[in-house]
């Protein structure tokens, strides 16, 4: 590692930055002129209602084309079987869309729902809200889950969710008022898109005093998702001590792109009046008595845990670098000489500390960091002083080591942007990653690109590939596609081999894998890509366990927690809980229970926490069953748009193993012993191209094995199916759920 | 800035009072009846030592709030804004003095304001309000 200390005078302007966090540019707008121009297209009167153990009973529906606006009934079953937030979307979703609903069909949905947890202010992370939608990356439901106060505030104002359907014909926005009672849909033809500024000239139009402001909330997107399939939502809230909004996003999937192609540029909620009992729970004091145990929790172990106080996230990028897992030039690597350039120390002093930066009320990990007073260097903004949030280890290990940019400062540029042009930082990530390999393998070229430079490391290339998605021109058309049709497109032009670009393409699904090497973690292998949604991190994290806390040693290890870990995480979107206080922060006395890799006082927190809300108590199966429930029906809801099924949990090769002969030779120790060890061969007898084959065939078998324990495990067919004594057992076997498992299921299962 | 401060010579715990300075803090500030309710803590501990928690006015909970609702009044004593608390408690659980208090029956937080009612009211003249430096904010 080179001198960690090098270039440190750079950031010593930052130190100065924290005593004057509030200080950044101001955009200036005639918001009087950009009001007269509403037209006030609908409004419908509604009677605001607090939740009543965690529920409304009720969800509103909007059409923005016929411009209908109703409230949906939230039944008894609809609680006991999909429980909220993503299972309330899946469910909303199942009954608007067909089986040839494409995203960019009226019928598909956006449905952003809080769950029965969301918003009590008591326990760090909870007040989540998830947004799920038919994704234009992968054609089958996609669910994100996402900060800020839109959800809470939804709920407060007496709706378990939102569902919006139909295309508008002008460029509108909805204005939800929990105080007033009042639901308008207005056009609003001048506000600018990007969510940094339209964010804030909307939570300062709709607020009615300054005060009022942190009532608000704003969902945008931005003018990238205008002219790309991964857009994604921005959720807003406003941060009263740097005196700016914030920003939190539903990334993954492209459900922004759905948002700006049903011509919505934001929804805007009011609701005063906060407290922290408004979810009116059964039993108070058990969430207020467990709350304040995490909280003490946090201030005594955090600083000796993970540091998400002070660093976030991006406390692992070292910590990912030394054990080889950090993304490095499109999943190549798993480290890099200068990684410390972008190593926690520097965001624990480029971020503001000495502040709150929780993304609800009440999170004290508080890894919502903001890094103020970054100068921009490029785009349309150039010049302006601005607050980015975050970066998180996503963003640093995508936009940063993935692409081979170690500049902190380019790094938070590119988060910058992408947050507020409205794509996906994990996304884009990945996608720059993998552009930026085919021009190192020449696939990809000057003219080929139309004169962009994407050698690894050139972030102003990066940066002016992002600012064309924006702009809707140029190579930038061709990367806002995703990784997936790139392969295709490159590989029609005759441009590259189409079996490299399949085994480099890091995609299952049409998603983008999200930013963890899984090369040595079958296990996270099999987290990525049998996933419902695609390769998101937040269904199945295991590499932490596998690679670094050694917690799933053997083969049966690794499918039970492929069982239960993506049930337990699930559980978290059901309910509109953050996973993060979950485990990142530990017990002091954790390792001494058993299955510490569970964190088993924090399950137990969760479940008498939810029987609190509920007025019941729930036990561990009791939870798993809860998300099995949805878990399945999502696994059922891809077999009925054409996807979720075993080919469709394939994983390309960089996920599994070195693809190219350098990378093979960067770790050929490991490797060559690997083949010793595992294989029964001698690899000093071997030619590299025969080493790499039976590396090959032996990571490709494995993976499998896997795949054929874990659907074991699942109760599903070897063909990914789940089976019809499954869905019976979980109480979903409705005739229109069988209905499409039916041709799926050989007569041994049915 | 204004802090409430014992002299732990002078108080005995409880072994010869009634605790009048809770009780005075209960009735006065709070209007209930219930000592336990007061904004500071005087105990005897089962080993024979005392315990006084008591707020030092740190301002620790000022930079946790997410609300914004504490902040220092001109004589650097913490004060909660009842209006803005959301009443989340991490103030509560972020006090390494166990100072912020929380129970049951009430839903906001509540802490010392060294309003000196409780000085009063102690038979053995054992706390006094004093002046001491205000610390910087801390990274927590």
């Amino acid at each position: 590692m080179g001198n960690p200390y090098a270039g440190l005078t750079d950031y010593l302007a930052f130190h100065r930055a924290e005593t004057n966090y509030r200080y950044r540019t101001e955009n200036h707008f005639d918001v009087a002129k950009l009001r007269a121009a509403h037209r006030l297209i609908k409004e419908t009167a509604f009677t605001p209602s607090l939740p009543e153990r965690g529920y409304c009973y009720r969800g509103l529906y909007i059409n923005i084309d016929t411009l209908e606006v109703k409230e949906q009934p939230v039944t008894q079953e609809m609680k006991d079987i999909f429980i909220g937030g993503r299972g309330f979307g899946l469910w909303q979703l199942w009954h608007a869309v067909k089986p040839s609903t494409r995203w960019n069909d009226p019928e598909n949905e956006i449905v952003i729902s809080p769950g029965p947890m969301s918003g009590i202010t008591q326990y760090p992370g909870s007040g989540k809200s998830i947004v799920v939608s038919i994704s234009p990356q992968t054609d089958i439901p996609i669910d994100s889950n996402v900060g800020g106060y839109f959800g809470p505030l939804l709920k407060f104002s007496g709706y378990d969710f939102l569902e919006i359907q139909g295309k508008s014909k002008t460029e509108i926005l909805i204005f939800i008022d929990g105080e007033k009672g009042t639901i308008s849909i207005e056009e609003c033809p001048l506000e600018p898109l990007d969510s940094h500024i339209l964010a804030e000239l909307l939570t300062d139009m709709y607020a009615e005093s300054e005060e009022d402001r942190v009532n608000i909330s704003v969902v945008s997107a931005g003018s990238a998702a205008d002219h790309s399939l991964i857009g994604m939502l921005n959720f807003s809230w406003f941060d009263k001590r740097r005196g700016c909004i914030r920003l939190k996003q539903a990334g993954r999937g492209g459900i922004g792109t759905v948002f700006r192609d049903k011509r919505l540029k934001a929804i805007v909620i009011r609701r005063p009046g906060v407290k922290g009992d408004l979810n009116r729970p059964a039993d108070f004091e058990t969430i207020a008595k467990t709350g304040v145990k995490l909280h003490r929790e946090l201030r005594s172990l955090d600083p000796s845990q993970c540091v998400m106080r002070r660093n976030g996230t991006a406390h692992i990028v070292e910590i990912m670098d030394a054990y080889d897992l950090l993304p490095v030039m499109n999943f190549q690597y798993g480290s890099h000489p200068e990684t410390h350039k972008v190593a926690s120390y520097i965001w624990d002093m480029r971020c503001t500390q000495r502040t709150s930066d929780g993304c609800w009320y009440g999170c004290s990990m508080s890894c919502a960091k903001g890094a103020d007073g970054l100068t921009l260097r490029t785009g349309p903004y150039k010049g302006q002083v601005v607050t980015v949030d975050g970066p998180e280890y996503e963003n640093v290990g995508g936009l940063g080591s993935n692409a081979g940019i170690f500049d902190a400062e380019a790094v938070l540029e590119l988060n910058f942007y992408c947050d507020t042009y409205g794509i996906c930082t994990i996304t884009w990530g990945t996608i720059c990653a993998f552009v930026m390999e085919c021009y190192q393998r020449g696939v990809l070229n000057l003219e080929r690109t139309g004169g962009l430079d994407l050698s690894w490391g050139n972030w102003e290339a990066d940066l002016e590939l992002m600012h064309q998605v924006a702009r809707g021109e140029g190579f930038g058309l061709i990367a806002g596609l995703g990784v997936h049709k790139m392969k295709h497109i490159f590989a029609e032009r005759g441009w590259g081999d189409p079996g490299l670009l399949e085994d480099i393409g890091m995609e299952n699904k049409g998603l983008e894998y999200s930013q963890y090497l899984s090369k040595e973690s079958l296990a996270q292998q099999g987290g990525y890509a049998m996933t419902n949604k695609g390769p998101q991190h937040d269904e199945a994290w295991l590499i932490f366990m596998d690679m670094v806390n050694k917690q799933l040693p053997t083969f049966e290890d690794k499918a039970e927690a492929l069982y239960y870990f993506p049930l337990w995480r699930t559980w978290f979107g059901l309910n509109g809980w953050c996973k993060l206080p979950w485990n990142d922060i530990s017990p002091a006395d954790n390792h001494l229970r058993h299955e510490p890799h569970k964190i088993p006082e924090h399950v137990e927190n969760y479940l008498a926490m939810h029987g609190a809300m509920m007025g019941n108590e729930i036990t561990v199966e009791d939870m798993l069953n809860q998300s099995a429930r949805v878990y399945n029906f999502q696994r059922v809801f891809n077999i009925r748009m054409g996807k979720g099924l075993r080919i469709h949990d394939k994983a390309p090769y960089r996920s599994m193993g070195p693809v190219s002969r350098e990378e093979y030779l960067s770790r050929e120790e490991r490797y060559d012993k690997q083949i010793i060890d595992e294989m029964g061969l001698d690899p000093t007898k071997m030619t590299l191209e025969e080493r790499m084959a039976a590396h090959r065939a032996w990571r490709t078998g494995r993976y499998e094995k896997l795949t054929d324990a874990v659907y074991k495990r699942r109760s599903w067919t070897p063909n990914g199916v789940p089976t019809y004594d499954r869905l019976k057992e979980l109480g979903i076997d409705f005739p229109e759920v069988l209905e499409v498992v039916r041709p799926f299921l050989i007569p041994d299962h049915i | 800035m204004k802090t409430l401060q014992i002299d732990v010579g002078k108080c005995d715990y409880g072994r010869d009072c009634a605790h009048e300075c809770e009780a005075a803090c209960a009735s006065k500030v709070f209007k209930c009846d219930d000592p336990s309710r007061a904004a500071l803590r005087i105990r005897l501990l089962e080993n024979g030592e005392g315990r006084a928690i008591l707020c030092d006015q740190c301002g620790d909970c000022v930079i946790v709030c997410p609300a914004d609702a504490l902040s220092r009044n001109k004589q650097g004593v913490v004060l909660l804004n009842k209006k803005t608390c959301v009443a989340c408690y991490t103030c509560v659980g972020f006090c390494e003095k166990h100072a912020f208090e929380r129970n049951p029956e009430w839903l906001l937080p509540y802490k010392c304001i060294a309003c000196g009612i409780c000085v009063k009211a102690c038979p053995k003249a054992a706390l006094e309000i004093a002046e001491a430096p205000t610390p910087a904010p801390r990274i927590i």
